[in-house]
């Protein structure tokens, strides 16, 4: 998968798990909590959704990794750093 | 029509589910109620056949009024004709007591036909056919209205057309303010605030909590809310002035705990359905009702049951939010209890200073019932439990 690709699976995920924020514009660099208010729930929800997703389980300790769309993006492709 | 909280004192009617001569049990949908906090799931608490309905769809209906009557299924054995709607609405027309608010044995009724969802923009759509809608990804927009203008249930089964972006409708902000405004205007009013807090030292129960999580695959794992509800619930058992309700001067313990918790709307509004018997379910039970009350606060769904009956509330902050809340009650209910968001504080420990994780309890009690006393007996046992989160 492409970084657009993983992209666009983070936004759907994120917008499965809150449909009131479909179509709305991410920031890549701003975290989910402070555009959007999602709250640990939610995120949740969201790193559950992105296992299922990929297939990888995601322990807690890589939480801190995926708040922001650019985040995400890094984590998922393997990026290190 | 049954109260769904201290701030409504009437519903519109939208839908019925059932029509007069259905079957009904105990805990069936059997209306959806429009009110200031979105559409609501009516229940019905007895068993029987749905007889005669008063309320048409569309009519706002005072907290109290009758909606429909249901026959126990001796009485609809011996009855030799089913009563028209008209002499039934004349039946029924007769003013009656004010039903009891929280588990009030309401039976309402109304065959059903749907109301307008959206502000009056396009053709009317109800409410469950925009939940059906929206589990099959449609838009309903897209759906032709049947010959009366409305959309509804057949309607959405009968379209052919593809999923799209799916409407998720969400309760008037305003409205929702408005209501809460209702409800804590006549907590201040009414009722007579005490506070205690404590600071409650959370590693132990976070440190468990990590430990269960890293075993366990992610769509299993927990939030702290879920084993401090639990501990909140069994906490309870204790301490009666707590749990019940105060109504008419006079105080009604309840026989459960059934704890109200406290969830905010995206963009503004708080709503608290209650998950009921609270301490009868395990941590990982706790946790997918929370994470399903979450969801249908956001997206519709919620149940009458879940907005009338709570006995007490718990209203957790969260992460990034303060450490501290006076919360206030929410009536008829005689307590609340404030988590604030946890820290990193030093704190004593074994005759040492450590940084500790912790998190300020403050319970609001109502003076007419218990005193603060009772309030910090309440929060000695909740340290307790969470001092000992594989055995609260």
């Amino acid at each position: 998968m492409t970084d657009r690709d993983y992209a666009r699976l983070v936004r759907e995920t994120l917008f499965a798990v809150a449909p009131d924020l479909d179509g709305m514009e991410i920031d890549p660099d701003e975290t989910f909590r402070e555009q959007f208010e999602i709250d640990s729930m939610d995120f949740l929800n969201f790193v559950t959704g992105l296992s299922k997703a990929t297939g990888r389980d995601i322990p807690e300790a890589d939480y801190p990794r995926l708040e922001t769309l650019n985040g995400c993006v890094a984590y998922l492709s393997g990026e290190t750093g | 029509m049954p109260s769904l909280g201290a701030d409504m004192d009437a519903g519109t009617l939208t839908e019925w589910l059932k029509r007069p001569g259905d079957q009904v049990r105990r805990g069936d949908i059997i209306a959806v109620v429009e009110t200031q906090k979105g559409a609501i799931e009516i229940e019905v608490f007895d068993d029987g056949i749905l007889d005669a309905i008063a309320v048409e769809p569309g009519q706002k209906v005072p907290v109290g009024q009758v909606l429909a009557l249901i026959r126990s299924p001796e009485e609809a054995a011996r009855a030799t004709r089913p009563v028209p709607p008209r002499e039934a609405a004349a039946i029924l027309a007769a003013p009656g007591p004010a039903l009891p608010g929280a588990g009030g044995k309401a039976a309402p009724t109304a065959r059903g036909t749907t109301i307008s969802a959206a502000g009056g923009r396009g053709p009317k759509i109800t409410p469950s056919a925009r939940r059906l809608a929206r589990q099959r990804g449609i838009d309903p927009r897209d759906v032709p209205a049947g010959p009366d203008g409305i959309v509804g249930l057949r309607e959405i089964e009968r379209f052919e057309g593809g999923p799209r972006k799916p409407a998720v409708p969400r309760p008037e902000a305003g409205e929702m303010r408005r209501a809460i405004a209702t409800a804590m205007a006549r907590a201040n009013r009414e009722i007579p605030h005490y506070y205690v807090s404590t600071t409650i030292d959370l590693t132990p129960l976070l440190d468990w909590l990590g430990r269960e999580n890293a075993r366990r695959p992610v769509e299993r794992r927990l939030l702290y809310a879920a084993p401090l509800l639990r501990a909140v619930a069994l906490s309870l058992g204790k301490f009666r002035e707590l749990n019940g309700t105060f109504e008419g001067g006079e105080f009604q313990a309840a026989d459960k705990a059934h704890v109200g918790v406290a969830i905010a709307v995206r963009g503004g509004g708080l709503m608290t359905p209650a998950i009921l018997d609270t301490a009868t379910h395990d941590v990982d039970a706790l946790m997918q009702k929370l994470n399903d009350l979450v969801r249908r606060v956001r997206t519709g769904g919620l149940r009458s049951s879940e907005l009338s009956m709570g006995t007490v509330t718990l209203t957790n902050l969260g992460e990034n939010t303060a450490d501290r809340i006076l919360p206030i009650i929410y009536p008829p209910q005689v307590a609340i209890i404030g988590c604030g968001q946890i820290r990193d504080e030093p704190m004593v420990v074994g005759g040492k200073v450590v940084a500790r994780k912790a998190m300020d309890v403050t319970v609001g009690g109502d003076h007419r019932v218990s005193d603060g006393r009772t309030g910090a007996r309440f929060l000695n046992e909740l340290t307790s439990r969470l001092s000992r989160p594989e055995d609260p």
